[in-house]
């Protein structure tokens, strides 16, 4: 695991043919900061994610981690630094919630004797370890999800909309996560379209409308107002 | 620790069996398909004294293998879309070339299966005497399974985000899997001559050995780059 404490998306851009999903963009994340990517449907919220996430290669521009550029770090390492929770939840639905971590924990090299109980115990789904995922309700599932992208305490944490299908109860559970997460000196970028649950968890807001960024900020509250006003209703 | 390479390899091996075994969709899909090949060109090829058409055989053999193999292939891929868990094994500290060698290992053994059901199978019902030589038979096999499959797994790698990959794998996979295919069916054949054409059969594999190494060579080398976005 290689230990970094900035990322830097350095004027990159992304195109698809001829779409253009992200266009130079430049941003830093610092260790702590919670990153609120913000955006309407399309904006290329999902294409930075990946980018960070080392899965999208950008057309143009640079994203480096610590000052190094991803091409000059070894990629299992750069990697073993990364969690990503994605809207796709990156789970095997014939599997069990515990065969799901056991078989992350080992591909990440992790002792699954000690995380694969903590992280079903932090999900409350130690009772439901043996059931299939794919009877699971899509909160449940997100939650497995968010665990399963945690299970290695990553550097990078990567959240793309963290609180899909899930309630009141587990939404606080998680947003308390992330502020864990946060005070322990991870870097969290969270893409999401929920202002209400962003106002007051993120500490830096990114809006982005149409491939580019419009704002990058601190965040002061009144976030839905705010981003009305940059990106209209 | 993290994991080695042949670690990586049998982890993602171990998961696919263990799906597979609890959905049986893919043995059974397959299995039906080719079983329903053999049959079908079984009508055509053989005539109504129960003679079959001579040298049908071994063509029957690697058409049902090819087609079967195309089917589990698809399936496969499938279950890595769904969930996009493919980016999750993309995105693990693991050599991606070792999540490839798991995908290409769990192929190979899902052909096999397939495999054993179909040979004596098409031996039965064309009365080819494949087991005249049955370590030719199977060296054929196992090596054009091998290169049927390395290929087929990066290509169905490749397309699993495209809307269009069930047309597109078999436009893609089967002229480049030519040789191997076209290398199967020769040395098969040699095989069911009477006598057997040992040293034809041996040179065919030999060929496919050839093919084998330039296909994961190629596969293991390309896999990382094509599947970054």
């Amino acid at each position: 695991m290689i230990t970094f404490d900035n990322v830097r998306l350095a004027d990159v851009s992304r195109h698809f043919g001829r779409r253009r999903a992200v266009s130079h963009v430049t941003l830093d994340a610092r260790s702590g900061d919670i990153i609120g990517l913000l955006g309407p449907n399309g904006a290329g919220k999902s294409t930075i994610i990946g980018m960070l996430a080392t899965l999208v290669a950008p057309t143009a521009g640079s994203v480096t981690y610590g000052g190094q550029p991803a091409r000059a770090l070894r990629g299992d390492d750069l990697r073993a630094s990364i969690g990503l929770l994605a809207h796709e939840l990156y789970l095997y639905p014939e599997l069990t919630a515990r065969q799901n971590l056991d078989f992350f924990a080992r591909l990440y090299g992790l002792q699954t004797s000690a995380v694969v109980p903590a992280a079903l115990d932090t999900a409350g789904l130690s009772d439901r370890a043996d059931d299939e995922v794919g009877g699971f309700s899509r909160g449940m599932r997100q939650r497995l999800a968010l665990e399963r992208a945690l299970l290695h305490e990553p550097r990078l944490v990567l959240m793309d909309e963290p609180f899909t299908g899930l309630d009141d109860a587990a939404t606080g559970v998680v947003r308390e996560r992330i502020q864990r997460l946060s005070a322990r000196g991870a870097i969290i970028v969270v893409a999401t379209h929920d202002l209400d649950l962003a106002d007051g968890l993120v500490t830096r807001v990114a809006i982005i409308r149409g491939g580019r960024l419009v704002a990058d900020e601190p965040a002061a509250g009144g976030l839905r107002a705010h981003y009305r006003s940059m990106v209209g209703n | 620790m993290r994991p080695g390479f042949v670690a990586v390899a049998l982890l993602v091996l171990k998961k696919d069996l263990a799906i597979e075994f609890k959905s049986r969709e893919i043995v059974y899909t397959t299995l039906f398909f080719a079983v329903a090949c053999v049959m079908i060109f079984s009508f055509a090829f053989v005539m109504e004294e129960g003679i079959p058409v001579q040298g049908a055989a071994a063509g029957i053999l690697w058409i049902a293998v090819a087609f079967s193999g195309t089917l589990a292939l698809g399936r496969t891929f499938e279950r890595e879309r769904y969930g996009e868990t493919l980016r999750a094994l993309l995105l693990a500290p693991a050599s991606r070339a070792a999540v490839y060698a798991g995908k290409l290992f769990g192929m190979i053994l899902m052909m096999a299966a397939t495999e054993v059901v179909l040979t004596p199978m098409v031996a039965f019902f064309f009365h080819a005497p494949f087991f005249a030589r049955p370590m030719l038979l199977v060296a054929l096999l196992a090596l054009g399974t091998v290169g049927f499959a390395s290929v087929g797994t990066l290509f169905a790698a490749m397309l699993v985000r495209t809307r269009t990959r069930d047309v597109l794998l078999p436009i893609l996979l089967y002229p480049v899997t030519i040789p191997v295919i076209i290398a199967g069916v020769r040395g098969t054949a040699a095989l069911l001559q009477s006598p057997p054409e040992e040293p034809v059969a041996t040179l065919w594999i030999g060929l496919l050995m050839a093919f084998d190494v330039v296909f994961i060579t190629l596969a293991l080398w390309t896999f990382e780059p094509l599947m970054t976005e």
